[in-house]
């Protein structure tokens, strides 16, 4: 635990201590790592964060339920969709309500097509980090294809704030099948290239793999969830674990390793991209007619204490809420992935080199907003 | 372990261990200086063994802090939830349970920024979000913010 | 046909008639200067307009499109803004070695390009020790980059700099031993004259399997030294933000990175020149229809192509590769690409010995 404290004292006069951030490349966001290096090498870390620090939860506590998704949104924003779906179910939870099926597969559909959306941007960017900037185009091109089903039926790209406590804003554009299918079927194809270009890359594979080992024990201590947990082996998919929506319904396998190093994190996600097709492909055909709000005279948990979590593209998103019984809650705790994911960077990099340092926090990746809130 | 086993378990041994009335998970409320020995045992029991702690954070309630703490096991699967109330709101404090969950540091780093609850042995107890000379805690019910943009 | 020697001559004797020796000497090498220096501008901006529009194709993108047909004059406005960027300076930087720093690098690719024989007579100065020249030439910038970073006074760019240094002392072996292996073929060092040795064929071909081996190297180690992708450590932008010159901005930036594609369009040229047959048409034995075809086509279009085609195989590997981490890249150079040279280049001296090569 020592190595965690600021010691600015220098043990050594080869040591000298850089800022990667806030504003840096690799940090993908206003992140600082303070790191102290001896030529090339990493001796430790200290990640400051809290640059994007915008007080969500205490604004929530003045904000009704429905009101406080557009905030949720803006946490982890490559998962809006699953951010929102975490408020909205904690919400109903609470109420013990439940909505309707029809609610629950689009939900589902629309929570996978974020996964793959967020997958797909991390594996753009990650190439990037390790210098190949090809692959930013060739993500953001499939990404494209999701953020337009998004927009025909949400009206936006990014914060959808669609999901909401009792249901869904507004019923799904009429072409949501016919594009949803039509992306499955294209992306299929366009998988196998990601693999091409950087999975089986010689120089990609010397960079990372054995780079970064983080071993189950500590991913569990650290509460490191998501790919990045299940890179190490760590059972930690909340789809499987608290089954919510429409998860109980399909197929899908949790994928795990137990290399736990940067290239496995790599490979947990892109083969999450495929079972997450494969959910989509189940359920898309089959979404079940039904009101897609429920009719609620007000939205307002009853007094007490309610917690949910679900499955984020980064990890275990948990809501924590405590109310009084009026409809904004005396208090909500997000507990969010990236925040608990982060703190484990000093334990995986010391040691490596500092290039080593930009492939570790590029394969956790993470999102800064989700980690200040 | 079911919510009627944990509740045995844990009553039988401490007998000032309450349990609480969330309906997700079984909820015990322990007293403040119950807490770090209570975490240490749930994490070492072998039938309980909560190596992952999911949550850890505060609310201001009317009677004071209250610290909440989900715990569940990554093997066994069980989850439970841990309440301790800290009634001294002038100068709230609890053992930290860092030593145990790694984890748990970084929630407490938070909790310490935003609420102003102080960890004992906690090893680098520093603001996480705020800056060093901020005022206040603004998690805190009584915190007055120069603006508020929501009324 | 298409000799440039009788121009060259004439308007030499023309200016020795007209000027006193002193002053023709002065006015030929000013001419010359302006001509390099133009030349120097034009084919630096196009070969980054090239280097945008290829990436983008690899990229599912169109590139520069807006400023001119197919945005011709894009890297144009591009440098006219760079002209006109406030020139910013560190207030704890060395102020000499920090200015003087591009200048140094511009400088070394520009004197290389003197020696680089773009047709047949078309060509500044025919040295006797012409590859040496160009070697220690373009290797003199690292010198430019070495001082930038250590005047930036910024941590990121020294560890650029000096990434670049180690990377370029040791892929400079490389480089020079696989260009001695064409040296022992030609047995000169003289430009034209190895572009003369290769009239019955160019050494890529006639010079068996080791001639081969030693162009690969030569490319590998050629993109090292030019600092690119995926040899780009010293730049690194994801690690090391802009890692030599994060601290430069406006013209001096630009120097820099005119430099860069210079050096690689120097080391394209080179590669055409010792392995592709300099400025040569392509000929195959024994059809002397083609190859008179291929006499029509004007010797600088050969070399340009050439040059062009390795130019495109490096901006080929910049797009595709990821980048490799210094350690990876030392250990490329001294445990693999070394001991292979030597190895080579003892095949090709046996070879020459034995008079086997053709």
């Amino acid at each position: 635990m020592e190595e965690t404290i600021v010691d600015i004292n220098l043990k050594d006069k080869e040591e000298y201590v850089i800022n990667m951030g806030p504003q840096h490349p690799s940090t993908h966001g206003v992140l600082r790592f303070e790191t102290c290096l001896q030529g090339e090498k990493v001796k430790w870390i200290v990640p400051h964060c809290g640059y994007i620090h915008r007080g969500i939860e205490k604004m929530s506590e003045k904000l009704t339920y429905p009101q406080m998704i557009h905030l949720t949104d803006r946490m982890d924003y490559l998962s809006a969709h699953i951010n929102n779906e975490a408020v909205a179910l904690c919400v109903e939870k609470a109420m013990e309500v439940e909505v309707s099926d029809r609610v629950k597969y689009i939900r589902t559909i629309l929570a996978e097509l974020t996964r793959i959306a967020s997958h797909q941007l991390w594996w753009s960017a990650f190439g990037m980090d390790l210098g190949a900037l090809t692959t930013f185009f060739y993500g953001l091109r499939d990404r494209e294809k999701i953020l337009d089903i998004f927009e025909e039926t949400t009206g936006s790209r990014l914060t959808q704030s669609y999901i909401t406590p009792g249901g869904l804003m507004h019923d799904v554009h009429p072409n949501f099948q016919k594009k949803v299918k039509e992306f499955c079927k294209y992306f299929r194809t366009k998988l196998p290239e990601y693999d091409e270009l950087l999975t089986g890359n010689v120089i990609f594979r010397e960079r990372t793999i054995g780079i970064g080992y983080m071993s189950k024990e500590d991913a569990i201590d650290f509460g490191v969830t998501g790919p990045s947990g299940r890179g190490s082996g760590f059972h930690c998919d909340i789809r499987k674990i608290e089954p919510y929506s429409a998860y109980p319904k399909v197929n899908f396998n949790e994928i795990t390793f137990t290399e736990g190093d940067t290239y496995h994190r790599y490979l947990v996600r892109i083969k999450e991209m495929w079972e997450s097709l494969s959910i989509i492909e189940q359920l898309v055909d089959n979404i079940p007619q039904g009101p897609i709000m429920l009719e609620l005279k007000a939205i307002k948990a009853p007094k007490g204490d309610f917690y949910q979590r679900v499955e984020t593209a980064r990890g275990e998103l948990g809501v924590y809420i405590v109310s009084d019984g009026a409809p904004q809650p005396a208090r909500i705790h997000f507990r969010t992935p990236n925040f608990s994911n982060l703190f484990i960077i000093n334990k995986i990099s010391a040691g490596h080199k500092i290039a080593d340092l930009v492939a570790i926090s590029g394969s956790l990746d993470l999102v800064i907003p989700d980690i200040d809130r | 372990m079911t919510r009627e086993e944990l509740t045995t378990l844990i009553t039988a041994k401490y007998p000032d261990i309450k349990a609480g009335t969330m309906k997700k998970y079984p909820e015990f409320i322990v007293p403040t200086d119950k807490i770090h020995q209570l975490c240490r045992e749930l994490k070492d029991l072998p039938e309980t063994r909560m190596d992952y702690l999911f949550g850890e954070t505060a609310a201001d309630r009317k009677d004071g802090f209250h610290m909440v703490y989900f715990l569940t096991s990554s093997t066994l699967g069980h989850c439970i939830m841990l309440r301790v109330v800290l009634t001294d709101k002038a100068n709230p404090s609890v053992d930290t349970v860092s030593d145990i969950w790694r984890a748990a540091e970084y929630h407490e780093r938070e909790v310490f920024d935003l609420f102003g609850i102080r960890f004992n042995n906690h090893p680098d107890l520093r603001r996480i979000f705020l800056e060093d000379d901020w005022v206040g805690h603004p998690l805190r019910k009584d915190y007055k913010d120069s603006f508020t943009l929501v009324k | 046909m298409y000799d440039f020697a009788p121009l060259i001559d004439s308007i030499n004797t023309w200016l020795n008639g007209h000027l006193s020796p002193l002053w023709a000497g002065i006015v030929s090498m000013v001419l010359l200067g302006v001509a390099i220096l133009a030349f120097y501008a034009v084919l630096g901006l196009y070969l980054v307009y090239a280097e945008r529009k290829i990436c983008a194709r690899m990229q599912n993108r169109l590139g520069p499109n807006r400023v001119g047909p197919g945005g011709l004059f894009q890297t144009i406005a591009d440098l006219i803004k760079l002209l006109l960027k406030e020139l910013i300076y560190i207030q704890n930087a060395d102020a000499l070695l920090f200015n003087i720093a591009p200048f140094i690098v511009i400088v070394a690719s520009i004197m290389a390009i003197g020696s680089i024989p773009f047709a047949k007579g078309l060509q500044a100065v025919d040295l006797n020790i012409g590859v040496l020249y160009i070697l220690a030439i373009s290797s003199m910038g690292v010198i430019g980059v070495l001082i930038a970073g250590w005047a930036s006074n910024n941590k990121y760019s020294v560890i650029g700099a000096m990434r670049s240094g180690a990377q370029v002392i040791s892929y400079e072996l490389s480089v020079g031993l696989a260009l001695l292996c064409i040296i022992t073929y030609a047995g000169s060092m003289q430009l034209s004259e190895i572009i003369k040795s290769q009239e019955d064929g160019w050494w890529l071909f006639k010079g068996h399997i080791p001639a081969v081996i030693a162009f690969v190297i030569y490319l590998i180690a050629g993109t090292a030294e030019t600092n690119r992708g995926p040899f780009d450590l010293a730049e690194a932008e994801s690690e090391l933000t802009a890692g030599f010159h994060t601290e430069y901005s406006g013209i001096k930036f630009a120097f820099f990175f005119l430099a860069e594609y210079m050096n690689m369009f120097i080391i394209a040229a080179l590669a055409t020149t010792l392995f592709l047959g300099g400025w040569l048409p392509f000929h195959i034995y024994n059809f002397t229809f083609f190859n008179n075809l291929m006499d029509y086509i004007p010797p600088v279009i050969w070399f340009f192509t050439k040059t062009a085609f390795v130019i495109y195989v490096m901006m080929w590997f910049k797009w595709t590769f990821p980048r490799l981490r210094i350690d990876q890249l030392l250990a490329l150079e001294w445990k693999y690409l070394l001991p292979i040279s030597l190895l080579n280049l003892m095949v090709i001296s046996f070879l020459t010995l034995m008079q086997w090569h053709f």
